[in-house]
């Protein structure tokens, strides 16, 4: 077939009207800017942490980072007292959160009806939504007195670590929850059905055949819950005792200090001029700290994840 | 499951019949602490609210709406959530102002137009990592730009600590979020109804507007809803940009800017602050704040809730 000159004529028209294209070139140009904001944000976040850590650095002597406790206005700062009550609270939060997360997951995903998972899953989403400046006071003023201080007659301090890990559980149970559910919802039906087809019972196809190969975004769920409960910041100032100094404790039923809390309490610390000072350059550094472990639990957690996606 | 509905109530018969009619207890044990642990979660929440309920009884009772319309005081008899409420509303309208926009318009260019290259893997992985990070690192990336460096935009007569300090933290502490929720609904927007539009020689931003923008609107929509209440509750990265924690004085008859400019406190930071005063009076303005708090934000979930429930699409 010959082309006639109507043909080529016609390719050109489906070029489009050059004003179409710069609004289409300018529009693309505008979204992209926005989707790079985002990566400048992360830079900004590294930048500032670490300049300013670094800067805080070379102006105290290193060995005030190594003693027995943390008292940023004694020139005192014992990073691992914070590090050890982090960990205590995250403990703690991680020990409430897993059987409470992980149960509502499987429940929800293998058990529930969709009428039960429709008044089921509001709740958690609900409690998702509570502040955690909310828990921070019901740890305070109901689970220490009414839960801790009556296990525990002995003790009657106002703070305690038990109770804000449990508060910081207790807000870390949706995160768990949700990520853990959608890693069991990934899970082909051909597997359950297969097990089903030889006489499995429902508990068996849950216990046996579902968790085992969701395991990977469970695991993900747990090391996210992790990385939430370490960086939860309200619970600990309102109810570990934000106190602003601690001795270095393992003792769960007595207050002190965390990472979030320290920089939280130096913060608002009224004392002394803020944005000055050795006592408040120390805020960043321990941000600094709080940032390398968060990110490195995401990543991990993001490693995971991947997992799931790409065996099914 | 869906497998369960289809069989059905006859489900449980056929079970029974083929075990030997011997009742599974152990299975019905398992079911039973699975579902409690979903009652536990419901049972924490259901005390919390109504012990916080009880509190704060006392200062409904006496004081009614002028608990709401009072300025901060350091009687608490005379202290009000006045200026926390309004300031919360300020610096939410502030975020939606700045990270809806921006966010939307970043997950478009992911979701759209970004070839599926390592590098725009990568800008995804490093957003899903930004909502990871904890909220009191936002807080210290506020103070170090937009507290001292910024000065003498945000605020030069408060020392930076302003409106438009703490709502330009929480909008990037929010921004995140949108764009992973935003994402979500773009991509559960079928690839049809935009080969559909493509066909008849829409370009691509005009595919993007007329056809997957609708699809996605009800799925974003409920996100924002959901992100927003997020930024209303937030409180620790405020502490760090400067929300004041004591006696704010809001003078009147100033101009938009000089009112963004000025100092400023939030709900949930007047909350923080009032539980930490020692004594029984502040524990019942603590709660009665709370109630306030939650009273927002509950209903504002809930309205996202009824809207997924309503618009949500099955392709």
């Amino acid at each position: 077939m010959g082309r006639g000159p109507g043909l080529s004529a016609s390719i050109d028209l489906l070029v489009g009207a050059p004003g179409r294209r710069r609004k289409e070139r300018a529009v693309r140009a505008l979204f992209r800017t926005a989707a790079l904001a985002s990566l400048a944000i992360s830079v900004a976040i590294v930048a500032a942490l670490a300049g300013r850590a670094v800067a805080w650095l070379t102006r105290i002597d290193l060995g005030v980072l190594w003693g027995d406790g943390w008292f940023p206005r004694q020139g005192e700062f014992d990073v691992l007292t914070l590090v050890v009550g982090t960990l205590m609270v995250a403990g703690l939060a991680m020990l409430v959160a897993t059987p409470l997360g992980l149960g509502a997951a499987v429940y929800l995903s293998e058990y529930a009806s969709p009428r039960m998972r429709r008044v089921l899953k509001p709740v958690l989403e609900t409690l998702a939504g509570i502040p955690s400046v909310v828990l921070g006071y019901f740890a305070l003023t109901v689970i220490q007195p009414e839960l801790v201080q009556r296990l525990f007659t002995t003790r009657t301090g106002a703070f305690s670590f038990l109770a804000a890990g449990f508060a910081v559980g207790i807000l870390t149970v949706p995160l768990v929850a949700s990520v853990a559910e959608d890693a069991l919802f990934a899970v082909p039906r051909a597997l359950r059905e297969a097990a089903y087809g030889i006489g499995a019972r429902r508990s068996t196809v849950a216990i046996r055949v579902t968790f085992p190969a969701a395991i990977s975004g469970i695991v993900a769920s747990l090391i996210l819950g992790l990385s939430r409960a370490i960086g939860e910041t309200m619970v600990v100032a309102i109810a570990a005792g934000a106190t602003g100094q601690a001795q270095r404790t393992f003792d769960v039923l007595g207050g002190g200090q965390t990472m979030t809390g320290a920089i939280s309490s130096l913060a608002i610390g009224s004392d002394q001029v803020k944005g000055s000072g050795l006592a408040f350059g120390s805020l960043y550094f321990v941000g600094l700290l709080l940032f390398v472990v968060t990110f490195t639990l995401n990543v991990v957690s993001e490693r995971y994840v991947r997992r799931v996606r790409r065996a099914y | 499951m869906a497998d369960a509905a289809a069989l059905g109530p006859a489900r449980g018969t056929i079970d029974l019949v083929l075990r030997g009619r011997t009742r599974d207890v152990r299975g019905r044990l398992f079911q039973g602490a699975l579902l409690m642990t979903l009652l536990v979660s419901l049972g924490v929440l259901l005390v919390l609210l109504w012990t916080t309920w009880n509190a704060a009884q006392p200062v409904f009772a006496e004081r009614g709406l002028g608990f709401v319309s009072s300025d901060t005081s350091s009687l608490s008899s005379r202290a009000g959530v006045h200026q926390g409420l309004v300031g919360s509303l300020i610096l939410v309208a502030f975020v939606a102002a700045v990270a809806l926009p921006l966010g939307i318009a970043a997950a478009i260019y992911l979701q759209e137009y970004a070839r599926d290259t390592r590098a725009n893997r990568l800008l995804v992985t490093n957003i899903r990592n930004l909502a990871g990070v904890p909220s009191i690192v936002y807080g210290i990336l506020g103070l170090v730009v937009f507290v001292q460096a910024l000065r003498g935009l945000t605020g030069p007569d408060s020392y930076g600590r302003s409106f438009i300090s703490g709502g330009l933290t929480l909008a990037v502490l929010v921004m995140p979020i949108v764009i992973l929720i935003s994402m979500e609904s773009l991509r559960a927007v079928p690839a049809g109804i935009r080969e559909a539009a493509y066909g008849v020689g829409a370009t691509r931003w005009e595919v993007i507007r007329s056809h997957v923008l609708p699809y996605a609107a009800p799925g974003m929509f409920t996100g924002m809803i959901l992100a927003l209440a997020r930024a209303f509750g937030e409180t620790a990265p405020l502490l760090l940009v400067g929300a004041v924690t004591g006696y704010l004085n809001t003078p009147g008859g100033r101009n938009p800017l000089e009112v963004l400019q000025g100092q400023y406190t939030s709900l949930p930071t007047l909350i923080f602050s009032w539980a930490r005063e020692p004594g029984e009076d502040w524990k019942a303005m603590t709660a009665a704040a709370i109630v306030v708090l939650l009273v927002a934000i509950l209903a504002v979930n809930a309205i996202a809730i009824v809207l997924r429930n309503r618009y949500e699409r099955k392709w």
